[in-house]
């Protein structure tokens, strides 16, 4: 690192981000002072030097992601109760133990800080990290330490770790790809054997003198006995996936596969029995050896992208105070809730059900169900919905529906029924594969007819030589080594796949819709512009600052990205809906809506915030939600590409219509339910489009589960993502248009691929079908066509970063 | 080439020991994490020699 050896340097310390002018956040760390570029970051590096871990700073590699913020209240907390821990918490013995995913995981020496720094707290008896899929196992003493207080601990380093749920699917997989490797172990290692004993036997019969009949069917034997395992152990997944086809009346590649692995296999143990006739136990082993590997790929690709996805739905206890006709409270689970109970919601929790306000007023966040990023004012009265997020003050609320009746539940069930509606794009490979297994069986038949009726004794062979140089070896290859190769590139790209027919379907793709708020735009507000009438700039935003540094409305967190320091508020108070006001320094100041800061209500001063002392206004904020930097560069790109944009939104303002225009693009409508943009979807699906959906919202769940193919951001909401096929990693629209060159670019290799099997397989049929192919030659042949498959996936490694280059920094800066 | 019947068994015997021993590995846990534990070994290492200045 280049700043280990600095003293004060002017980036910071610990996360490498410039330290902001004026600010002296200093420790000591490794006998040095050195500087920070905030708080957060200088309490962490005071914890790990207090833990004696400090060589952490020399071994790193990479700079630390800032500081986690801790989340507030109820947060931590909620992860010890006995319903929350259900979901995540096994036990070991007399020990607790989970599995947690951790976010800024940079480099190995971040591990190895992990685990010292928990194996230094009391009651954790193990802490281990697994670097290739970031995870955190740990074991502790639930009786002595909870576990809140060692996530806690961990977000004093710099570390967030997220219980996430538990999969059922990602532990099947994982089980599955065990088997996998076993099987391919066997095969791998049985192939080896077979094929240096084949060789012998090749040679032998090419040497002059001829190899002794005893010895050929010795080595033969041999040969059988190893290929039995390599036949019926490590292909059993082959027969199973060609039975599964069967009895669903459809052909796939491994139908042919099947009856070739066994016409061969029975074959040569008869050839080898009678001691005449050719064994193919060499092509046999090799074969499975070629498809097994392929098959492992394609599922280690799979197993990541399901870890990947599994940590980002993180557990988020759904848990609620309920208030006792006594008087008293208790926290309860969300499902236990009936209606008629009264809550009490605390500022930055959770509604946990649909129900009406019974006493206080606040702004509560719909974002999530209705796609607005401004929250909502309720006073008492009025309704809210479950999955809301109370932005303000306290609030009581008595449940009207929960559980299944619930707002959420209600588009769970629209999301489902949109599901199994979903139109699929019939795969390619199969449908090839139906057509050229149904000709080679044909061809087959005709060949052992030809044979049979001019020399009978060379009809079985001819016709076994048929269907073993046939064998669609290169040809089941094609798909699965350009699909693994593609889905490898793009996960590193950000962009993650968790179904298989994405790469198809996005490079056939005519439509690409996108939500709003959260895709298009970030999804919180920004300050946009500011004026100032008295003082400086700088004054004015750290009294703003100040007076909303603890509060968990949108608007505060606008400020508090804003740097500089922060003054102690004296007698602040919120007013729901209006603002905050409070004393600094002896000093009335008021921020908030023109009414509230300037008792003034004329049109000109609306849409803007205020902030004002007693002798009137001193400033005035502009907030918006700000569109994605790259936004307007990505759409451009996939207009070029001859995909149709188009926008739709649940906002009722003019906002997206006017965003649409800014970024040109082809349809914008506003004001849609989920339900009506599932129809809008559905209608284009009618006109014969082929949809992408890219969203984030609970919102957009629906019409996720409708498109064709549906795209989620990685930090939208969990019903999101389980219904998307693929998930922008990074929240980078970009990688959508490297994806959409990735997949145009997959199905010309597959095509390629695919050609050129069926070349190969046309040309070596005529002279199987006379008899010419030695098994040698069908072996040779074989690999070399399968290799040439795989060389030319290999191929789409090299990504072309069309619009990587930097953005224009200036636009984030705002 | 009749030692052909005594090394060809051989052969097979190491064939079997390989993959006895590939099937404990995997069963063992060794293939789950291919990166951290080389790291963490490494990371002790350094941290010993550094105790010991």
């Amino acid at each position: 690192m280049s700043n280990t050896g600095e003293n004060l340097s002017a980036s910071c310390y610990h996360c490498d981000l410039p330290v902001p002018s004026g600010t002296r956040f200093e420790a000591i760390v490794l006998d040095a002072p050195r500087a920070f570029c905030c708080a957060g970051c200088q309490a962490v590096a005071e914890v790990i030097v207090a833990g004696g871990l400090e060589s952490y700073y020399l071994d790193r590699d990479a700079p630390a992601a800032g500081p986690a913020s801790l989340p507030e209240g109820l947060a931590l907390e909620a992860f010890d109760h006995p319903d929350a821990q259900r979901e995540f918490v096994g036990r070991e013995g007399e020990l607790a133990c989970a599995e947690l995913s951790l976010d800024a995981l940079n480099c190995a020496a971040c591990a190895w800080l992990i685990e010292r720094h928990l194996q230094q707290e009391s009651g954790v008896a193990r802490a281990t990290v697994n670097l290739s899929n970031h995870r955190l196992h740990l074991v502790w003493d639930a009786s002595q330490t909870p576990i809140s207080t060692l996530l806690a601990s961990l977000a004093h380093i710099g570390y967030r770790a997220r219980p996430f749920r538990a999969d059922t699917h990602a532990a099947q997989l994982k089980q599955e790809s065990r088997a996998l490797l076993l099987r391919l172990a066997v095969a791998g290692m049985g192939m080896m054997q077979v094929m240096m004993y084949a060789v012998a036997i090749y040679v032998g019969a090419a040497s002059s003198s001829g190899m002794e009949v005893e010895y050929r069917d010795f080595l033969r034997a041999t040969m059988g006995f190893i290929a039995t395992p390599v036949l019926f152990y490590s292909a059993y997944p082959i027969y199973s996936s060609a039975w599964r086809a069967l009895r669903v009346r459809t052909l796939t590649m491994d139908v042919p596969v099947t009856i070739a692995i066994f016409s061969a296999y029975f074959a040569s143990i008869y050839a080898s029995l009678i001691g005449g006739g050719e064994t193919y136990f060499d092509s046999v082993s090799m074969f499975v050896f070629f498809l097994l590997t392929s098959r492992f790929l394609e599922m280690k690709a799979r197993q990541r992208a399901g870890d990947t996805a599994a940590s980002l739905m993180s557990l988020t206890p759904r848990l609620a105070t309920r208030l006792n006709t006594d008087g008293s409270s208790e926290v309860i689970a969300a499902s236990a809730l009936v209606p008629g109970d009264h809550l009490q919601v605390r500022p930055g929790e959770t509604i946990a059900a649909d129900g009406v306000v019974r006493a206080g007023q606040s702004e509560v966040a719909e974002a999530l169900i209705t796609g607005e990023p401004m929250p909502v004012l309720k006073k008492e009265g009025d309704t809210v919905i479950g999955g809301s997020v109370n932005t303000e003050s306290p609030l009581q609320v008595e449940v009207t529906r929960a559980g299944g009746d619930s707002t959420l539940a209600t588009l769970n069930r629209l999301l489902n029924r949109a599901l199994s509606e979903k139109p699929q794009l019939a795969q390619k490979a199969d449908r090839m594969a139906h057509i050229f297994v149904a000709r080679v069986l044909l061809l087959a038949v005709i060949v052992y007819i030809g044979w049979w009726l001019i020399d009978p004794s060379h009809a079985f062979w001819a016709t076994l030589a048929v269907l073993v140089a046939t064998c669609p070896c290169a040809l089941s290859l094609a798909t699965p080594a350009a699909l693994t190769s593609a889905t490898n590139v793009l996960a590193k790209e950000g962009f993650l796949l968790t179904r298989g027919h994405v790469l198809e379907t996005l490079a056939a793709a005519t439509h690409i819709v996108f939500d709003k708020t959260g895709t298009l735009t970030e999804g919180k507000l920004v300050i946009r512009e500011t004026g100032v009438l008295r003082g400086s700039l700088d004054h004015a935003f750290c009294i703003a600052a100040s007076l909303e540094q603890h509060s968990e409305h949108p608007v505060a967190h606008a400020f508090r990205q804003a740097s500089g320091e922060r003054l102690n508020v004296e007698n602040l108070q919120q007013t729901s809906g209006a603002g905050v006001q409070g004393e600094i320094g002896g000093q009335h100041y008021r921020l908030g809506h023109a009414e509230f800061a300037l008792k003034d209500s004329s049109p000109t001063a609306l849409n803007k915030l205020w902030l004002s002392d007693d002798g009137g206004a001193i400033a005035w904020f502009q907030l918006s939600d700000s569109l994605r930097p790259e936004a307007a560069t990505v759409i451009r790109a996939l207009q070029a590409e001859g995909l149709n944009t188009w926008m739709l939104s649940g906002d009722r303002s003019d906002t997206p219509a006017l965003m649409g225009a800014q970024l040109g693009m082809d349809y914008v409508k506003g004001s849609l339910l989920p339900e009506e943009k599932q129809q809008a979807i559905r209608q284009l699906q009618a006109e014969g489009a082929i949809v992408v959906m890219v969203g984030d919202g609970v919102n957009d769940a629906p019409s996720l589960g409708q498109a064709h193919l549906s795209v989620a951001m990685a930090s939208g909401t969990d019903l999101a993502q389980t219904t998307a096929d693929a998930l922008l990693l990074r929240d980078d629209l970009r990688s959508l248009v490297t994806a959409r060159h990735q997949a145009v670019a997959t199905q010309r290799i597959i095509r390629q691929n695919l050609t050129w099997a069926l070349a190969y397989n046309l040309a070596i049929l005529p002279p199987a079908a006379l008899g010419f192919v030695p098994p040698w030659l069908a072996a040779i042949g074989m690999s070399l066509s399968s290799l040439v498959v795989v060389g030319n996936a290999l191929r789409l490694r090299k990504t072309k970063h069309l619009i990587t280059p930097p953005l224009a920094t200036a636009n984030l800066a705002t | 080439m009749e030692v052909i019947y005594f090394l060809v068994p051989i052969a097979l015997i190491f064939l079997g020991a390989a993959i006895w021993s590939f099937f404990w590995a995997v069963k063992h846990d060794q293939f789950d994490d291919m990166d951290s534990p080389s790291h963490r070994i490494l990371q002790d290492d350094r941290e010993q020699r550094r105790k010991k200045k």
